[in-house]
């Protein structure tokens, strides 16, 4: 009988009847003291803390604040603090502020090379699905699963549907991994990957780095997939090679990670075709990540709609964004830029901006912000002198955090301001109460911040 | 968590689709490390600027897609503390269904017709056991996972139910299934 890679991996991990075996539990400050709580009051031990680890990312200040102690929000500094205390209480590995491997979690993973094929991998972040990039089966959960998979390793899961959205040709140049996930969030919606597990597959995929397969499958929760898969191939195992966590019998890991991938002729429940080479850089104009348009088109406009709450949501939408229908995106301009999130915070990610600034200036109407995934990345691309680049091209250059994605810390967008962001969610008030998101790729955000709007990148010299 | 069978009364309206949880709990309220306390922030900004205002009833009707975006439990918190007991929408993005039923909030999917049904009838009868919505409109059915199901009616503790499976975790993790995985205390 012919499997999917997700079959594959499920089956491997089902100690029972829809009870399913997890490899790595990834434990941040936000979602976890609660379930920590939960715990002590159960008098229940952590059952493996050798198969978790935690980071303090989603609310730690990004201005060389180095010791939670030293956090100037009371609140932020509890929250770290509890996580300290947790940890330590609980024998968990915890890279907190100050520790040169702190970062986003989704960043710190694959880094440190604890993300690998063919395991089971969960965190209190809807973003989890980056992990599965490397043909991993990964998923966000809530507290209560968090103190589950604390408490016992396991998670009590219906098993999903299976989607294979194949994506035909080439991406052109100056579309980037973003743009294709972006182009695919917009073509099926906010839910439309909602009940399934979906493996993104084709030459274009096949043909991306690591961090661009992670951007795509990081996205896969914006259209309400319960988790993004790439089959994992050369490129994968040399990533992972290597890495403080690779395995010590590489050669007898990369055989067993080379069966992993879908047998041909798998079915899947869905099937999505999209042709990537008809992708152009993105630009989103709402609310919501699927309400995105090529940066060549208009904002679109409600009455053309042909559901009602379709419009409804497109009309409540431009309202919040202060957009009127037909404006050119290449029109709009942003006040803020911000380069970074679990999204596209990664060293290629920061290359690819600092190339399009290099010898340049930031637009004087604009406050633009370059904040690297974790401390592994900000010293990577210190090394490189990207810092160098940012700065001289009037970039602030900050340390590791979630930051501005969702401005948990300081870092946020105030009341009316617009953000060109390479963040995942442009949801009303996420990166501040009352600012105007637009989600782009790291290449069109360093691009809109030097010429103050959106440009297409294809033709910007 | 206790056990919910049936849940009837007035019905509070939300219609709109795609409510994220973002707008359900904004974030500056997610930095609390308790439980309980989040029903006077719930949707904090919509409720501030005046742009809706919901009543505590028992049963919230709200649009498709609702509670998509982050994985926050916060957002259900948030709504049983505020005093809602069940949420009747169309469809639910998947984290927040689950996160919904781990603490014994009932999510209940019906159809956009029922859902408006119930909406404009302004009560509501839920019967858990029988998986039924019963309004001055008629009797709708909806359907819950047997095994989910079973813990809501028996308000049945998640993790107490796999520690009865110990054992077979024990063999799981002995048998060197799925090839281990690294460990993360030896980094």
């Amino acid at each position: 009988m012919t499997r999917t890679m997700f079959d594959k991996i499920w089956s491997e991990h089902e100690v029972s009847d829809g009870l399913l075996y997890i490899d790595l539990h990834l434990v941040h400050e936000v979602t976890s003291p609660q379930a920590f709580d939960g715990l002590r009051m159960a008098s229940r031990p952590v059952r493996r803390p050798d198969r978790t680890l935690a980071t303090a990312d989603h609310n730690v200040p990004t201005d060389g604040t180095r010791a939670a102690r030293l956090i100037t929000d009371e609140l932020s500094r509890v929250q770290v603090e509890t996580l300290e205390r947790n940890c330590e209480e609980f024998g968990i590995p915890l890279y907190s502020l100050g520790s040169d491997r702190q970062g986003i979690v989704h960043v710190i993973g694959p880094e440190l090379g604890v993300t690998q094929p063919g395991m089971t991998i969960v965190c209190g972040d809807s973003h989890t699905s980056t992990h599965g990039a490397f043909g991993a089966l990964a998923f966000g959960i809530g507290t209560s699963e968090v103190e589950h998979v604390l408490a016992t390793q396991c998670l009590v899961q219906k098993r999903p549907r299976t989607m294979r959205i194949l994506y035909g040709g080439a991406l052109a140049p100056g579309v980037t991994p973003k743009d294709l996930i972006l182009a695919t969030i917009g073509r099926l919606g906010t839910g439309g990957m909602a009940g399934h597990a979906v493996e993104y597959a084709g030459p274009a995929i096949e043909a991306l780095s690591m961090p661009g397969r992670m951007t795509v499958c990081n996205m896969t929760i914006e259209a309400g997939g319960r988790a993004g898969m790439v089959a994992p191939d050369q490129t994968t195992f040399e990533w992972v090679r290597g890495r403080a966590a690779a395995p010590r019998d590489f050669h007898a890991a990369v055989e067993r990670w080379r069966e992993l991938p879908s047998d041909p002729g798998a079915e899947f429940d869905t099937e999505v075709e999209i042709d990537a080479a008809g992708i152009s850089p993105m630009v989103t104009w709402g609310t919501s990540p699927g309400m995105v348009v090529e940066v060549t088109d208009s904002v679109p406009d409600p009455a053309a709609m042909d559901s009602p709450a379709d419009r409804e949501s497109a009309e409540r939408a431009l309202a919040y964004m202060a957009l009127e229908p037909g404006t050119p995106m290449t029109e709009i301009a942003p006040d803020r830029v911000f380069i970074g999130s679990c999204t596209n915070s990664r060293v290629e990610d920061l290359r690819e901006a600092a190339a399009m600034v290099d010898g340049r200036r930031v637009a004087d109407s604009v406050r633009a912000m370059v904040v690297p995934g974790s401390q592994q990345v900000k010293a990577t691309a210190e090394e490189e002198g990207l810092h160098e680049v940012f700065r001289a091209a009037g970039f602030e250059w900050r340390e590791a955090g979630c930051s501005m994605c969702l401005g948990m810390n300081p870092d946020t967008l105030a009341e009316g301001e617009r953000c060109a962001s390479t963040s995942n969610r442009n949801f009303e008030g996420r990166q501040g109460r009352g600012g105007r998101t637009h989600l782009v790729s790291p290449r069109m955000a360093a691009a809109a911040a030097i010429e103050g709007r959106f440009v297409d990148i294809r033709d910007w010299s | 968590m206790r056990p919910i069978d049936i849940i009837e009364g007035k019905v509070s309206v939300l219609d709109r689709a795609d409510v994220d949880t973002d707008q359900i709990i904004p974030k500056q309220f997610l930095k609390r490390v308790e439980r309980t306390g989040f029903g006077e922030f719930l949707f904090y900004d919509w409720v501030r600027s005046g742009e809706i205002e919901l009543e505590p009833n028992p049963i919230l009707v709200a649009g498709r897609n609702f509670g998509c975006g982050s994985s926050r439990e916060h957002a259900p918190w948030a709504l049983e503390d505020f005093g809602f007991e069940a949420i009747v929408a169309p469809s639910f993005a998947d984290i927040f269904y689950a996160n919904c039923t781990k603490i014994g909030l009932l999510p209940v999917i019906l159809d956009e017709e029922h859902c408006r049904a119930v909406a404009e009838a302004g009560e509501a009868r839920i019967d858990v056991d029988d998986e039924t919505v019963t309004c001055a409109a008629g009797v709708f059915e909806f359907a819950v996972e047997p095994d989910v199901k079973h813990r809501l009616l028996h308000g049945l503790d998640d993790i107490g139910l796999t520690l009865e499976n110990t054992a077979a975790i024990d063999a799981f993790e002995a048998s060197g299934a799925a090839g281990g995985g690294p460990t993360t205390t030896a980094l």
